[in-house]
């Protein structure tokens, strides 16, 4: 056999191998249609269910075109691929509210959002709030209020504060805790982290 | 998560359409529910409908109902100030419920549709007559400090999670539903199910149809109404009980009486023989004590949830009583 044969059968077989085993790891993932689909060697509709879906939207006024998969969801897509990290995944089950961020200036949890619901809209995290060097008057706040002590749910906080008071929903201490209440902290930092709201909502510089 | 197909509709008749061609296909809106379940792995839908984009956002006051599109958030509504003004009930109800972050996603018609919180029901690895039927209860004799003390069946004594629903029933609202052809209306008492011998049917929407709206009556009840949620923690919990109640008083004798409870059932629970007594007599305490002695005629508990036996009447009296002295 001449050595170029034999390195095409290898190939083949290796690809081969490669095809069956990610088809087989495929299926674990897959639901019925799909498996259908790979049974029939249906290949087109076996593709199209992991087609990855065109999205368009805007992060911290910067544009990003990409495509994903449908079951990203909006955390996954900020943290695993424009690795902005500033958004933390807690629970990932809409429960702590560390995933916090704003979409078209609404607060809401990023780990229950698909990506690609987010078609066209404008994503604020912890990245987009300074100006620059220049801390954001809430992050400010939170520092000299020691409104954390581990630091892992301060995004969501923050993001959460924000929205709190641009909602008009920071006129009291039991108000701000009633609003806040979807940001869970173990650390326990819930009066320093009011005292930092009512100081930025006291200040009445425009956020 | 496993992953799914997903597409994008415009108009409720194209949605009805899909839905109709595709049994495992689903609607989603805002996503809180459902994609919390399809990373838990209890629904597994090969298709996404997204509807965000159905134009039926609306909340307005038509002739002597408001209108209240499936695809308004539960902010949207609870902030809007003919709800405020007209409904109060509606709107104490839908801010006692999730959190800031959740309301401003969640719609109102996934508010309607949401499943139990049951830790049996979420846990795959345990049984559930509402996710797998004929796989037994878990939580009759397990884990059932949150669950139902009226309606129950052999086969599930899970509790319908929403607040809004329980404000919903008791302003005998109406879920106006449609499919690709047709539209037909359903009064908020007939809408969800008791679990009977077939606890994996929440309610009576078919599978072709979608809920377009909500229809809620004007009422008299805008200055007595209260919503009384009492949970674990002060804010963000699921209601061990809550009380929706609206009344109408002169010279302190109610005209009209609206209750409803909530953590306590798998559908709101309407307490209609506490109404029908209070009905014509006095605003008193003795007469709240009355009606809520028989609100509680067919209550169960299983074990962990007995508690709930004695809270339950007293969640009622304070509620009416809290409803009674606003002005």
């Amino acid at each position: 056999m001449k050595p170029s044969d034999q390195s095409n059968d290898e190939g083949n077989s290796r690809r081969d191998f490669l095809k069956k085993s990610t088809l087989i790891t495929a299926i674990a993932l897959t639901p019925a249609v799909a498996i259908k689909a790979a049974e029939s060697e249906a290949d087109e509709r076996f593709a199209a269910l992991f087609e990855k879906i065109p999205l368009n939207l805007t992060i911290n006024n910067k544009p990003y075109k990409t495509s994903i998969e449908p079951r990203v969801t909006l955390l996954d897509l900020l943290r695993e691929e424009l690795h902005l990290t500033g958004t933390k995944k807690g629970c990932d089950h809409g429960q702590c509210g560390a995933c916090t961020v704003h979409v078209d200036g609404a607060r809401v949890n990023s780990c229950l959002s698909l990506a690609v619901m987010n078609e066209g809209k404008e994503i604020t995290t912890i990245e987009g709030l300074a100006n620059g060097e220049e801390l954001h008057p809430m992050q400010r706040a939170f520092i000299k209020h020691d409104g954390f002590q581990c630091g892992y749910c301060t995004p969501g906080q923050i993001m959460s504060a924000v929205a709190c008071i641009r909602e008009g929903h920071a006129n009291s201490r039991a108000e701000i805790s009633e609003y806040m209440s979807g940001n869970i902290c173990r650390c326990g930092a819930y009066p320093n982290i009011v005292d930092a709201i009512i100081e930025v909502k006291e200040g009445g510089t425009s956020i | 998560m496993i992953n799914f197909q997903y597409l994008r509709t415009t108009t409720a008749k194209s949605a009805a359409a899909l839905i109709q061609k595709d049994k495992n296909s689903k609607f989603i809106a805002g996503g809180t529910n459902l994609i919390d379940l399809m990373k838990r792995g209890v629904l597994s839908p090969e298709k996404l409908i997204d509807i965000n984009h159905v134009p039926l956002k609306q909340i307005v006051l038509i002739g002597d109902k408001i209108h209240i599109g499936a695809l308004a958030t539960n902010t949207a509504v609870a902030e809007h100030p003919l709800i405020k003004e007209k409904l109060p009930l509606l709107s104490l109800a839908l801010q006692a419920g999730a959190s800031a972050q959740l309301r401003n996603v969640a719609t109102i018609g996934g508010n309607i549709l949401q499943r139990t919180r049951c830790g049996y029901f979420y846990d795959i690895e345990m049984p559930c007559n509402k996710r797998q039927p004929g796989s037994g209860c878990g939580a009759k004799s397990g884990i059932n400090r949150m669950h139902a003390i009226f309606g129950t069946s052999a086969n599930c004594i899970a509790v319908h999670p929403s607040d809004m629903c329980i404000a919903l029933a008791a302003l005998d609202a109406e879920v106006i539903v449609a499919n690709a052809k047709t539209e037909r209306r359903i009064a908020f008492g007939d809408f969800h199910r008791l679990p009977g011998d077939t606890p994996q049917l929440d309610h009576n929407l078919k599978a072709d149809e979608m809920i377009i709206r909500v229809e809620i009556p004007i009422n008299n009840l805008s200055q007595h109404s209260h919503y009384l949620k009492v949970r674990d923690r002060s804010s963000y919990a699921f209601a061990l009980v809550s009380v929706a109640a609206g009344l109408e008083i002169q010279n302190n004798k109610i005209n009209t009486v609206r209750l409803a409870m909530g953590g306590v059932a798998a559908k709101p629970w309407r307490l209609t023989a506490a109404e029908n007594f209070l009905n014509g007599k006095e605003a008193t305490l003795e007469n709240f004590e009355q009606a809520a002695k028989l609100a509680m005629v067919d209550a169960k508990g299983f074990g962990e949830n007995n508690f709930k036996l004695k809270l339950a009447p007293n969640t009622i009296i304070e509620a009416l009583n809290l409803a009674k002295s606003k002005s």
